[in-house]
């Protein structure tokens, strides 16, 4: 650590405090979308293709912030898969038979309804998986294996392996589509309301610090920050904005409000769809838990070390159940949309998603060994994975290739991980 | 202490407590006092049972048998949380720190400081543990670097910190200076003579006599998990402690716990 030596720009770079492991995974994340919009030929970094990576990371994405946690604490969760397979059986039969013969068709609180009733037995199967590894002490590897076969059996059971379709109306906005997004206007006004509160939480910070009179960030640097925050929300926004409904539906749309279409057409924005604002709120609670409440900090300091944890007190047995409880409403919520975005319940939905949940983890930087890892990571794990897969379909890349590039790419952000770790280590910060 | 001794209650009484693992008696029927500003040294071999004996009274260990009362009132210690309650605060061995978080959340770790709005008050931790480490180790300025990147004696006084930053009534120090250097050491000391001062109860492990002479009031030598024999540090010499722990030879000048060497029956 000699500043003397170091670039002026590295040295504003550290200035604003940013994590420079987040840095690396947002610049390789930035290479492999340019390296596929020019291999692709220009079809990669389009208003479509990127308004439809957002929906497709986002169920991963919601399923990652929880096994984070699960990850931290030094444990492991292969039956989120199969959760969200059962429960999405659950609340197809539950939206599509049960409530409808209460309320009859397109009853406006049905989805409401369903999704409370998913989300209530994730937590439910959560728990029960979660007593087994704290309280019990079986590992949790065993313990959600036999999970993943036990929820990928009761899903088939729900219906005898029948396909539940088509879900309600309402609940399906959530997978996405068309209807299943905000809109431009909204979409500029979350955007908004997104730089506010960043400059908000900034100028928070700034104002606190001062109070307890510790050193300050150099006031260019808090403005870059927020400059940069703020640049890439209204630009995201911009993007999703820029991507109209397709012709068929603003026939549709047309036909049930009385509106002629002019000539050329009729320009209607998608927006933010709804899973990638539920993802994207996901993500900000799961942070806000995991940085600023006494939950988050003892699931980090059981990840160190659980047996200082305990010596100090900690309810280390309740903190593990509650994390594993978390999971499985994060499975539920990540069931909902999944099922909502394929207008269907299936009893194989969701096979193998806690392999890909994992890799996004792992891929964001979380510690297999425990105690390290940050929500935003496994996010934008997510997002990288997905931006793999999807870049490889635009190529045409076989899909037996496509497998063997992701297993790849896991295996290969580990081992960078683990070699920046040794020598952030070894250089003592 | 002096006289005073016999007239007062004891801080901490600890009443045939015994633990077992396995079918192994690493704690066998011990009885020991602490006094309020005493400091109570406790001797003996690896495997005496010390470490043990103390884990009973911090919580982190449950015995089999045995009674605590503390100020002479019988005490329900069966978790560390317990422990803290009565104002026990332990420095262990292992130092018990999370490595992968900063010094100030090993400080508070367990009884954290929330703003008003029930989130973590980082800033205010930040703020009482430099205070708190400004005192231990005025060279200390690694605040946000998570405590795995820390030396030996930083690690330390992180642990010292977190024991002493709660107001604790007794203190449990178990080989505090095991990573020090010499100066270190002193500082040490030096702090167990302050809080020694504010009459906080001491129970100092140590394998150091010479320190141990230095700074306790009392001796309690262990051997086999049993106590050999407890004396006042004025009334013994280094090579008869030396005796209690290697022989478990109880000289005239100590009390005979149950594990003295009886002659008479070999």
């Amino acid at each position: 650590m000699k500043p003397g030596r170091l670039h002026p720009l590295a040295l504003f770079l550290r200035s604003t405090e940013l994590d420079t492991r987040t840095l690396g995974l947002i610049a390789a994340l930035l290479l492999i979308w340019i390296a596929f919009h020019l291999l692709s030929g220009g079809l990669f970094l389009t208003p479509r293709n990127l308004w439809n990576l957002s929906v497709q990371s986002s169920s991963v994405a919601v399923m990652a912030t929880g096994m984070v946690l699960v990850i931290v604490t030094r444990n492991i969760d292969l039956s989120i898969g199969s959760m969200l397979g059962f429960i999405g059986m659950i609340m197809g039969v539950v939206q599509a038979d049960w409530l409808p013969k209460l309320f009859g068709f397109e009853y406006p609180a049905t989805w409401a309804l369903t999704l409370a009733a998913g989300l209530a037995i994730g937590v439910v199967l959560g728990a029960l998986q979660g007593f087994i590894i704290a309280y019990l002490g079986i590992p949790s590897f065993i313990v959600t294996l036999g999970g993943l076969l036990v929820w990928r059996g009761a899903a088939w059971w729900v219906t005898s392996g029948q396909t539940v379709a088509p879900l309600d109306d309402t609940f399906r906005l959530m997978g996405g589509g068309p209807e299943g997004s905000i809109g431009a206007t909204w979409s500029w006004l979350v955007g908004i309301a997104a730089c506010v509160a960043v400059v908000l939480s900034l100028a928070n910070g700034r104002a606190r610090r001062k109070k307890f009179q510790f050193p300050l960030r150099p006031i260019a640097a808090e403005i870059f920050l927020a400059g940069i925050a703020c640049a890439a929300i209204l630009g995201a926004i911009a993007v999703v904005n820029a991507y109209p409904w397709p012709i068929g539906s603003v026939r549709r749309y047309a036909q049930a409000n009385h509106i002629v279409v002019p000539e050329g057409g009729l320009f209607i924005a998608h927006g933010i769809a709804i899973p990638v604002l539920v993802a994207i709120g996901v993500g900000v609670v799961m942070t806000f838990l995991a940085k600023r409440t006494r939950f988050g900090r003892y699931v980090y300091a059981i990840g160190g070390n659980p047996e200082a944890a305990e010596l100090a007190g900690v309810n280390t047995r309740w903190v593990v159940m509650k994390v594993f409880m978390l999971m499985g409403l994060l499975a539920a919520l990540s069931g909902a949309i999944s099922i909502a975005r394929l207008n269907a319940a299936t009893n194989s939905e969701g096979t193998l998603a806690e392999l890909l949940v994992i890799a996004a983890s792992v891929i964001g930087g979380t510690s297999l060994a425990g105690g390290v890892g940050t929500v935003a990571g496994a996010m934008l794990g997510a997002v990288l994975m997905q931006s793999l897969q999807s870049g490889m379909v635009l190529l045409g890349v076989d899909t037996p290739l496509q497998n063997i590039v992701v297993g790849a790419v896991l295996v290969i952000a580990a081992w960078l991980d683990a070699v920046y770790r040794r020598r952030a280590g070894a250089a003592g910060s | 202490m002096d006289a005073t001794d016999a007239t007062r209650t004891p801080l901490v009484v600890l009443r045939d407590i015994s633990v077992s693992f396995g079918g192994v008696r690493a704690v066998d029927q011990v009885s020991a006092e602490l006094y309020e500003g005493e400091v109570l040294g406790i001797v003996g071999h690896n495997g005496a049972g010390k470490s043990t004996l103390v884990k009973v009274l911090s919580g982190a260990c449950k015995r089999d048998g045995g009674t605590i009362a503390i100020r002479g009132e019988d005490a329900n210690i069966d978790n560390p949380r317990d422990a803290r309650r009565y104002g026990i605060e332990t420095i262990y061995q292992t130092l018990a720190l999370a490595d992968n978080v900063d010094a100030a959340a090993n400080i508070f770790l367990g009884r954290e400081l929330k703003t008003r709005w029930g989130t973590l008050d980082d800033l205010a931790m930040e703020a009482q543990a430099r205070s708190v480490m400004g005192r231990l180790n005025p060279h200390f300025a690694r605040f946000k670097d998570p405590v795995k990147s820390l030396s030996g004696g930083q690690r330390q006084s992180v642990a010292i910190a977190r024991a002493i930053l709660f107001n604790a009534r007794i203190l449990i120090m178990d080989e505090p200076t095991a990573a020090l250097g010499p100066q270190e050491t002193a500082q040490v000391g030096e702090l167990v003579r302050k809080l020694k001062a504010e009459r906080i109860g001491i129970i100092l492990i140590s394998h150091d006599i010479h320190d141990l002479f230095d700074l306790a009031d009392r001796i309690c030598a262990m051997k086999n998990g049993r106590v050999v024999g407890t004396a006042r540090v004025s009334d013994v010499s280094k090579d008869e402690v030396l005796g209690m722990i290697i022989l478990g030879k109880c000289p005239p000048g100590a009390t005979p716990g149950p594990g003295a060497m009886v002659l008479e029956t070999r």
